[in-house]
């Protein structure tokens, strides 16, 4: 045997407690959908894990109407202190159920579970956790005292990061005194409606958080939904230019977080291993499917050679393979309409003359696979320089100066995210300064934290998710001459008590 | 399997484009890309988290026992305790002879004499199944000695019979910019460790990375001892806290990398110092595999410097062979 054949570490999946097939999460309980079930499958193995419901448009009123009932009821009547109560005890809960929500995650997504394990769940349970603290200190959301919630906010979310995804948009809203009608993506469905039973352990009131599954005319719904009053939405641009145009004119307050094809660029002074490593998780985490992967690397052209000879070596101890092995570092495409797209994108780039190469790696027969892809000699024209490919291809194009690299960067109808990779300080904020993107990242790749904004410009959408801006996006200024300055004491007798937790540890950590 | 004087000093020659000197390898030295500290740590830390298990995880054990340098580096060492650690080192787990030996034990030269005799037949090569002997020399640990006196240190040991030399450099040298005389340094201790006849004793290069402080000066004491014609580079003394750590260790071996894909040559690495568990030994053993590759896995490219960790591996050992795990009084002290 050889060492580096590790013997498998497979991630049980015996914590797991299933259903058969799941009902739409409407106003605190589970129902029945009046729409077609479909079967929600796991990409590495095609196999079905459960039945998903159809929300139909009578659905998603009921969904809309329970949630302002809630709004008008409780939610909003509800001191900011007693919903971070709430929050505080959903960040817990999901922190008690981690690794269950990891291995549901990664079964239904098909991302390696070390990444479900290590960064989402971790991440969903920080979002929780700072946005609960946010709650009882929306005077300092940057409107002016006394800021108001917006209503109903109707969340549109993608199969990329599914729970970490419904994290960045439920906790903000409920945050802020919003009530939610959630639509996870039609693949992974799975942690939503876990999340629905954590929410029923939190005893969170009824209403506050409904879910509706289904594809993408139940999120046409909701969007669309006359008595919904902020729209948010993570996922493609063309999707996004939808919504947008069926929103013009209306009241109604919208954040999109979009596509982005970001650019990594790489100076010949950069620390050069630890730029590899950056690279590859910057286009190969979540087997590329991230709207902020660093899709097309920018090398300076002194060092591209060594780059991508390094960049070679490294890729071939990647490990793909089986998304619940501990050891797995690429998992699998997450549908088959995905790893089309991917296919599709990269058999263009070959065709347009770019130069293809992928480590020998054995793909399992049953599922969605792709192996990690570079393509070099690509050429700003290239389709896999333009489109976002959202998949683990890199695409390596080069520069000779600092501001061609910034032309090149920008040039790109996204501007999501950048990265920079030089030792020298000064030339990353004189380079970070000039890129039109959201987020840039020096001497790093893909990190996240709650308190620090994230969103694009440019075709990447606008609105900000993540700290301050993220929480103002839920919220509205007091109106004129209303008593801004008086403390928002709740409506007395119509206030429910925040009711004990079911869940007997979130009751002793609630009493900490 | 030893790198020679002559063919080193031609090949730092040719690197740094002239002769060895201050300046020249400052350019050189220099002229290195930087480490990110934050980038290196986390890379050590994700290899940290593979999970090493059933099969593997008996291999590792195994494998982990022969990269030992079971060492004791005590003022109060003595020939009593030399032989109880070299008993030790012979058979590891009275109660499982399919244990396998230690690589080297390692000890303070005026301790060779005495290692060599308790070792006796089984003294010798480990890739041969031997155990070799290891001596630090060079006023180990502070190194604060005039050379004359280094050399002496280090040719006592050699003619005691110790195969392996563990050197300390001149860590104020380093630190004030005099790269040339760490360098010449060096060069004279392996000239040391010749033997009478001709062969060499295996040069360790010990860069107590606890004092040189940042990863880049890590990284430019690597160079700088590898170009000197060091055998193998090593992470500390065990007398300096930080010793060992993951991604110190990570970064030597990455130059290691380098410089085999320069110049052909394989160059050893040995963190020694605070490696207690299997777990952490584990980490290793895949910082290894995954940065440098399989075959670094041998006694000639590998070893850790240590005295506790033994036990914790025979116990885990232990615990694979009957399902369960026993305590410490169920392996010997020494």
């Amino acid at each position: 045997m050889t060492f580096l054949e590790y013997a498998p570490a497979p991630e049980s999946t015996g914590l797991l407690n299933l259903k058969d097939s799941y009902g739409l999460f409407i106003d605190g309980e589970f129902v029945e959908a009046r729409g077609e079930s479909f079967a929600t499958i796991s990409p590495a193995t095609e196999k079905t894990i459960a039945l998903i419901s159809t929300a139909s448009d009578e659905d998603v009123d009921a969904a809309v109407a329970a949630a302002r009932r809630a709004y008008d009821s409780t939610w909003s009547r509800l001191s900011g202190r007693d919903r971070g109560k709430y929050l505080f005890r959903i960040a817990r809960l999901v922190q008690e159920r981690a690794r269950e929500l990891a291995v549901a995650e990664s079964l239904d997504n098909g991302k390696p579970i070390k990444e479900s394990r290590d960064f989402d769940i971790p991440t969903v349970a920080a979002w929780f956790f700072y946005y609960a603290g946010w709650a009882d200190k929306l005077d300092h959301a940057g409107l002016g005292a006394n800021p108001s919630s917006l209503g109903v906010a109707a969340q549109v979310i993608p199969w990329n990061f599914p729970l970490m995804m419904l994290a960045w948009k439920v906790a903000p809203a409920l945050a802020a005194g919003n009530t939610v009608v959630l639509k996870p993506a039609e693949t992974t469905s799975l942690t939503a409606l876990l999340f629905a039973e954590i929410l029923q352990q939190a005893d969170l009131p009824a209403g506050v958080v409904n879910i509706v599954t289904g594809a993408g005319a139940t999120g046409r719904t909701l969007v669309n939904h006359p008595d919904v009053n902020k729209v948010a939405f993570t996922g493609s641009t063309a999707v996004g230019r939808e919504i947008a145009r069926s929103l013009a004119g209306t009241s109604k307050k919208i954040t999109l977080e979009l596509g982005g094809k970001a650019a990594n660029i790489v100076f010949d002074d950069a620390p050069i291993d630890q730029a590899i490593e950056g690279i590859v998780n910057g286009i190969f985490f979540n087997q590329g499917q991230v709207c902020c992967a660093g899709s097309r690397l920018l090398v300076q052209e002194n060092i591209h050679d060594e780059v991508v000879a390094r960049l070679k070596e490294r890729l071939s101890t990647l490990r793909v393979g089986d998304p619940l092995d501990k050891n797995t570092d690429v998992g699998a495409i997450n549908s088959a309409a995905q790893l089309a797209r991917v296919t599709e994108l990269t058999a263009a780039g070959e065709a347009e003359g770019a130069v293809r190469w992928s480590p020998s790696c054995d793909l399992p027969s049953e599922g969605f696979w792709f192996a990690p892809t570079i393509f070099t000699n690509v050429q700003a024209s290239h389709r896999i320089a333009r489109d976002e490919i959202f998949g683990p291809v890199l695409s390596v194009l080069s520069f000779r100066t600092p501001a061609e690299a910034i032309a090149k960067a920008n040039n790109t109808p996204y501007g999501l995210s950048a990265g920079i990779w030089s030792d020298k300080g000064s030339r990353v904020l004189a380079v970070a300064d000039k890129l039109r993107a959201g987020v840039v990242w020096a001497n790093t790749f893909n990190k996240f934290d709650p308190a620090s904004p994230f969103g694009g410009y440019k075709e990447s959408g606008y609105g900000r998710e993540g700290g301050r801006p993220g929480l103002a996006a839920y919220l509205k200024p007091a109106p004129l001459g209303s008593s801004a300055a008086a403390p928002a004491t709740p409506a007395a007798p119509a206030t429910p008590a925040v009711t004990a937790p079911r869940s007997t540890s979130a009751r002793k950590k609630a009493a900490k | 399997m030893t790198i020679d004087t002559l063919t080193a000093g031609a090949l730092a020659r040719n690197l740094v484009g002239g002769d060895v000197t201050d300046a020249n390898l400052r350019r050189y030295l220099e002229g290195i890309p930087g480490i990110d500290a934050v980038g290196l740590e986390q890379r050590a830390a994700s290899l940290g988290t593979r999970s090493i298990k059933t099969t593997s995880k008996a291999w590792a054990l195994d494998r982990i026992i022969q990269l030992i340098d079971l060492t004791t580096l005590e003022g109060a060492d003595t020939p009593g305790k030399v032989r109880s650690l070299v008993a030790k080192a012979m058979v590891p787990d009275a109660s499982d002879p399919t244990t396998p030996r230690v690589a080297a034990v390692c000890v303070y030269g005026d301790m060779v004499g005495d290692a060599v005799t308790a070792l006796g037949a089984s003294h010798g090569d480990p890739d041969h199944g031997g155990i070799s002997v290891a001596a630090v020399a060079t006023a180990f640990p502070s190194g604060r000695a005039s050379l004359a006196v280094k050399l002496a240190d280090t040719a006592d040991a050699v003619s005691a019979g110790a195969d392996e030399i563990d050197m300390v450099i001149d860590r104020g040298a380093f630190l004030s910019g005099r790269y040339g005389l760490v360098y010449d340094q060096i060069v004279a201790v392996k000239e040391a460790c010749r033997r009478a006849d001709g062969s060499f004793a295996h040069l360790k290069v010990i860069l107590e990375t606890g004092e040189l402080n940042t990863y880049d000066n890590v990284r430019r004491a690597s160079w700088l001892s590898i170009l000197a014609g060091g055998d193998f580079i090593k992470t500390s003394t065990g007398k300096v806290a930080p010793a060992a750590t993951l991604p110190v260790t990570l970064s030597m071996l990455e130059v290691v990398r380098d410089w085999h894909r320069l110049t052909g040559q394989k160059i050893g690495v040995k963190p020694a110092g605070g490696i207690r568990s299997s777990k952490d030994a584990i980490k290793y053993l895949v910082t290894v595999a995954e940065t440098v590759g399989e075959e670094w896995l041998t006694p000639h490219l590998f070893r850790f410097g240590a005295s506790s960790l033994l036990n914790d591996v025979l116990l885990q050992r232990q615990k694979l062979t009957t399902g369960h795990y026993s305590g410490a009084d169920y392996v010997t002290i020494d």
